[in-house]
């Protein structure tokens, strides 16, 4: 059993006042918070160990690619993939999604072939398809969502075609807290030979996973929403692809040799990491991962369903309070209105109480524009966060209601 | 009253509120009563899009030349603080809003919403504000010249 008061202790920043009252962080979504040892590692590391990776003869730089390649192997292990040399560090989501869009695309997609996405993507998970489909002249293509906020699985086989050439789909939704059964969407995809770029960035943190037995093609995530750096992200790709892939950004050390008339790539992981990497964010990350499996992801995972159901039911007594996303299967993330109160209002009260979430669209326009409304207010817990939290939050969208209803 | 004698006075009546809901309250009130913009004018050409809220204006001269602007928003606070502008700067020739240092979001504690990083259409209105009152101002002076 996760012991939460102790957890809140190894983060710093939760302990504060904001606008006079006891902080309450609720926007875990959009980051998350970092762990003490995760601050005192980047604090070492630039005061005592920083040398540039890869590249120097001396002590300090040596130092610093063992403790990059071990990061990397970190990651490989938390994720469970076959091989290190199949994690590629990059920047983000974001990055890792545009790399896969732009080497996979110049490779594999031609004129008039289908990329297929699902309806509730983050952008991020849809424009850099786009933008491969503007430059191909291919199609892309859209699984829709239910009412409830679940993929509608049975027209995936009907939108694969001989033409699509991949399919790229969220693990979790970041509006809606949905858990999609990626394992079934790859076996359907890969039963048509389409290769599955899986977007766990709303993932990676609330639950095991394991791409070998995902089967996953890709699977990309973040580091600072699971409780890692900023400026940091993974993209895990199977051997085989990332062998054929060209690299999508050249430079130092994706090199094996370079002449005027020919350059020789790296061998993975390094051809896909042009220029100087955020070796400190990576190695920040690794010890991010650490920290959740010493504290025990298992229990963390359950600690976030018991905030979440117990969110659920309390938000519930707000009277007009309407939740998108009611998927049997959710992360501890509630998208909500209250009647017709809008939801920047309703953030702009809560702000003022010292409680952090989100408003907007979430950066899902499609999705959220689906349900015929221009934005939710959004909160998103982690496991440092606790049922009296959700008090405080159930008190000031009785306020907001007061105010505003 | 000039345009700062105006902000000065919602200064004055801001001093009254030390608790941030008295003045979200306040501020509700004003979005409440602030007259609908014509239906004409709530249109996406009118629209100032933001992630967070959205926000109308328009802006027309009336007889005097004197500007003045109609302005709404979805969100409540939002159209509190729009109020609060249209208060500030309707009613003013083109050649004052042009020249109108804004003053009175800074001090009454609510200079966050005017930031480039809340995206609620309110920056951008103040933009779109100005460039009425530049254009209106241009063509008045070309008549002039007339």
């Amino acid at each position: 059993m996760l012991n939460v008061n102790k957890i809140r202790e190894d983060f710093p920043i939760l302990d504060q006042q904001v606008y006079g009252k006891p902080l309450v962080y609720l926007d875990n979504g959009a980051t998350t918070q970092k762990p003490r040892v995760v601050l005192e590692t980047i604090d070492r590391l630039y005061n005592r160990e920083n040398g540039n990776v890869h590249r120097g003869v001396h002590h300090l730089s040596t130092l610093t690619t063992e403790n990059y390649e071990s990061a990397r192997d970190t990651v490989r292990k938390y994720i469970h993939a076959a091989h290190t040399h199949e994690i590629i560090f990059t920047h983000g989501t974001t990055s890792s999604i545009n790399a896969v869009a732009f080497s996979f695309g110049e490779k594999y997609v031609h004129a008039g072939d289908e990329i297929i996405v699902s309806g509730m993507e983050h952008h991020a998970n849809i424009v850099p398809w786009q933008m491969l489909c503007e430059r191909k002249e291919a199609r892309l293509k859209v699984l829709p969502v239910d009412e409830t906020g679940d993929l509608m699985l049975d027209k995936l086989e009907d939108l694969i075609s001989d033409k699509t050439r991949l399919l790229a789909v969220t693990q979790v939704s970041n509006v809606l807290g949905t858990i999609n059964p990626v394992k079934e969407i790859v076996e359907i995809a890969h039963a048509h030979d389409v290769p599955v770029l899986v977007d766990g960035a709303q993932g990676i943190q609330h639950g095991k996973t394991d791409v070998q037995d995902m089967d996953c093609d890709f699977y990309v995530f973040s580091g600072h929403k699971i409780y890692g750096p900023t400026g940091v992200g993974v993209l895990y790709g199977k051997e085989k692809w990332l062998n054929e892939m060209p690299p999508y950004q050249g430079g130092g050390d994706m090199i094996k040799k370079v002449r005027f008339e020919k350059t020789i790539y790296e061998d993975l992981p390094l051809k896909f990491e042009a220029g100087t990497m955020n070796y400190i964010g990576a190695i920040g990350l690794g010890k991010a991962i650490e920290y959740l499996q010493k504290t025990g992801l298992d229990d963390a995972v359950a600690w976030e369903k018991e905030l979440l159901d117990y969110a659920t039911a309390r938000l519930k007594e707000i009277p007009g309070l309407q939740i998108y996303g009611n998927s049997a299967h959710k992360i501890s993330v509630i998208s909500f209105l209250i009647g017709d109160i809008h939801h920047y209002d309703t953030g702009m009260i809560l702000d003022k109480l010292g409680i952090a979430v989100r408003t907007g669209h979430h950066c899902a326009e499609p999705l959220v524009e689906s349900y015929g409304i221009t934005g939710t207010v959004r909160a998103s817990f982690a496991f440092y966060n606790t049922k009296e939290e959700i008090d405080v939050l159930h008190n000031g969208l009785m306020k907001v209601v007061e105010m505003l209803g | 009253m000039s345009i700062q004698e105006i902000q000065d006075e919602i200064v004055e009546e801001f001093s009254a509120y030390d608790d941030w809901m008295d003045k979200y309250n306040y501020l509700i009130e004003l979005g409440k009563e602030l007259p609908p913009i014509k239906p004409q004018y709530r249109t996406e050409q009118y629209l100032i899009d933001g992630c967070s809220s959205r926000v109308w204006i328009h802006a027309e001269l009336d007889q005097e030349g004197k500007m003045i602007i109609t302005a709404d928003s979805d969100a409540i606070i939002t159209k509190g603080i729009v109020a609060l502008l249209i208060r500030v700067f309707s009613g003013h020739t083109p050649e004052e809003i042009k020249d109108a240092e804004l003053t009175f979001i800074d001090k009454v504690g609510l200079k966050e919403n005017l930031s480039p990083t809340r995206a609620n259409g309110l920056l951008s209105m103040i933009h779109q504000i100005r460039m009425y009152a530049l254009a209106y101002y241009t063509k008045q002076q070309s008549e002039k010249k007339d």
